[in-house]
């Protein structure tokens, strides 16, 4: 067991590009949860003069208000990665029940999930989720379920067409045999089979979940003033963006890092265990092709 | 009838676009029964808690909020199907008058966008597939990849600091102009729109011209017009493109669906005075009618742009063209 771990392990760090995203993303997750409790200051108190530049024992200047830059950066970014971990976390799991369920039980029940499916996939989610969030007002338990339900759509595709490969494995048929329970086949027979589709996915949905709810506190419909949090910061700091530049630079880079280093080991990953299923059964290979389906309308 | 009956074709476009009307009226009730979710008193959410009683009875009056859900529903829906999709509460003024400026202006965009970003991510894609392998090829795919998980305001925010406030100032920061101007007088103006915009949509169709023209020149009558002395441009252009162009077609149409949400935040960040722009400020003011006609139209651009991208799958790949025109 120790030695495939470890092989597993060593193959990821193989993976070149994807290891420098894997290992960029980790630092800004680091950064946003020990974050708030090395910051110099209070990430609300005034320690300078507004848009003050960088210097003066501020490390990356004061913002619109005076605040200290540097201790709303540390602060800020909890909130947004606890909010996409809940949505990634509710939308992949109601998109597995979905898809293993509608590969396994086929027949009518398949039916039925797709047409949903196809419904929810016709409506334009993201404007929908904007909808909802502007009129029922920015509460964190109505961002984290819009988000999930925007994913659950696709991740339901995923894991159907990957179990609909598996549900006629004969381990599955041995199964069926000894007379165990659809249930129980689902969860110990098809769900560790189609473990690599669904990792993928969740790295996936997380990088659009970072995407979409800090595009939402950037429009003002996430967390409020004069809570820390990237997306408000760069939207509060932009005037100012000429006196002191890193009031914006600094939470878009760190946005920008968490999101593309996240998509750069995902897409590594993905390489990776689309060659390894590729090697195992010398099934039909999946499509290169960039699964847009997802990437659109995710967000 | 034997037009339907012979043609798959036209069976297609039917099918889709009773699919596409029967989805915007579940958009349209989904958009009306969320704006009955206002906490508590709808007028009174509108107006806020200073509103006197008078003006709350008024707006309950214009809005018909004492009749019944469906009756209002009912009213809403018909006035928009015979194009008059309401008051504006802000300004008392038609909100089909209040956006339709607005939509024109963001299908400019999109027209740009069309007409500037599309042509150069095509010909990056086939460069990268002609160089499959090389350091050129993975460097452009991993800057698809990175543009693809970059939010789009990140993208936006990130250019307006290196065009025009940080590093350099060539270009205006927000795309405001006077009441009464075209954007067409200010093309500086609608510079970084586009060209945010074109970048969000240049990593998925970047990706699938270079999967589809890999595929097409790893294929014998490929080899066989290589062999048969064509110069490498007719090769690509005249052979190769044609055959490889039909998934990426689609994959653009679904990239401009997909830019109905994104064009709220972008031009949000360039204060453009589009149909995104419109619908936040609408939020802002909760002009509960602009809101649900500017969702509409968004969705109703979501939806035909989704059929006409299933429509353009049939009519570009052979294979399926041919079919569609068989009798069956």
């Amino acid at each position: 067991m120790a030695t495939t771990s470890f092989r597993k392990a060593k193959r990821l760090l193989s993976l070149g590009i994807g290891t420098v995203g894997l290992v960029l993303a980790l630092g800004v997750i680091l950064l946003a949860i020990v974050g708030p409790f090395v910051a110099p200051h209070s990430p609300l108190d005034f320690a300078g003069a507004p848009y003050q530049p960088a210097g003066d024992g501020l490390l990356l200047g004061a913002d619109s208000l005076g605040r200290d830059v540097f201790s709303r950066l540390l602060a800020g970014g909890s909130g947004i990665l606890a909010l996409a971990a809940v949505a990634t976390i509710m939308g992949v799991l109601a998109g597995a029940i979905m898809g293993v369920a509608a590969g396994y039980l086929k027949g009518a029940f398949d039916e039925l999930v797709m047409r949903v499916l196809d419904v929810a996939m016709a409506f334009p989610q993201t404007i929908l989720a904007l909808l909802f969030v502007s009129i029922v007002g920015p509460a964190p338990w109505l961002i984290a379920l819009m988000v999930g339900v925007i994913h659950a759509p696709q991740v339901a595709r995923v894991a159907r067409s990957a179990s609909l490969k598996v549900a006629d494995a004969d381990f599955v048929l041995f199964a069926e045999t000894t007379g165990a329970s659809s249930w129980k086949i689902m969860t110990r027979e098809i769900l560790p089979n189609i473990f690599d589709p669904l990792l993928v996915e969740l790295g996936l949905r997380f990088t659009y979940s970072i995407a979409l709810i800090a595009g939402l506190s950037f429009l003002g419909f996430g967390q409020q003033p004069p809570t820390p949090d990237w997306g408000l910061m760069i939207n509060e700091n932009r005037i100012g963006m000429a006196q002191n530049p890193w009031a914006v630079l600094a939470p878009i880079a760190l946005i920008a890092v968490l999101t593309i280093g996240m998509n750069l080991f995902t897409d590594a990953v993905s390489r990776l265990t689309r060659a390894r299923s590729a090697e195992l059964n010398e099934a039909e290979p999946q499509s290169q092709a960039l699964d847009l389906s997802s990437a659109g309308s995710a967000r | 009838m034997d037009w339907y009956k012979d043609s798959v074709y036209a069976r297609l476009v039917v099918r889709r676009a009773i699919l596409g009307v029967l989805t915007l009226f579940l958009v349209s009730l989904v958009v009306f029964s969320a704006t009955q979710l206002l906490p508590g008193d709808t007028a009174r959410a509108v107006l806020g808690r200073s509103a006197t009683p008078e003006r709350l009875e008024a707006l309950r009056a214009q809005l018909h909020l004492d009749d019944p859900a469906i009756l209002q529903f009912a009213r809403w829906a018909g006035g928009l199907l015979s194009g008059d999709p309401g008051i504006s509460l802000v300004n008392g003024k038609p909100v089909a008058e209040l956006i339709g400026p607005r939509i024109s202006n963001s299908l400019v965009l999109l027209g740009l966008v069309g007409l500037f970003g599309i042509p150069p991510s095509i010909l990056l894609g086939i460069y990268a597939a002609l160089r499959r392998g090389r350091r050129s090829d993975s460097s452009v795919s991993v800057v698809a990849l990175a543009l693809a998980a970059a939010p789009e305001f990140v993208i936006a925010i990130g250019l307006i600091l290196l065009f025009s406030t940080v590093v350099f100032q060539w270009l205006p920061p927000v795309s405001m102009i006077r009441p009464g101007m075209s954007i067409l007088d200010r093309p500086d103006i609608l510079v970084l729109p586009v060209l945010t915009l074109s970048l969000v949509c240049f990593p998925y169709i970047f990706r699938m011209m270079r999967a589809s023209m890999i595929e097409v020149l790893e294929s014998d009558y490929m080899e066989m017009a290589k062999l048969k002395g064509l110069s490498p441009a007719r090769l690509v252009f005249l052979h190769g493109l044609p055959n490889a162009i039909a998934p990426t077609v689609q994959v653009i149409a679904l990239t401009f669906a997909y830019l109905a949400g994104g064009v709220v935040v972008v031009e949000y960040v360039f204060a453009f005075p589009g149909i995104g722009q419109g619908l936040i400020n609408a939020i802002a003011t909760r002009d509960i009618p602009t809101i649900q006609c500017i969702v509409l139209a968004l969705a109703g651009f979501y939806v035909a742009v989704n059929i006409l991208a299933d429509v353009i799958v049939v009519s570009v790949t052979p294979r399926l063209r041919a079919r569609a025109w068989q009798k069956p």
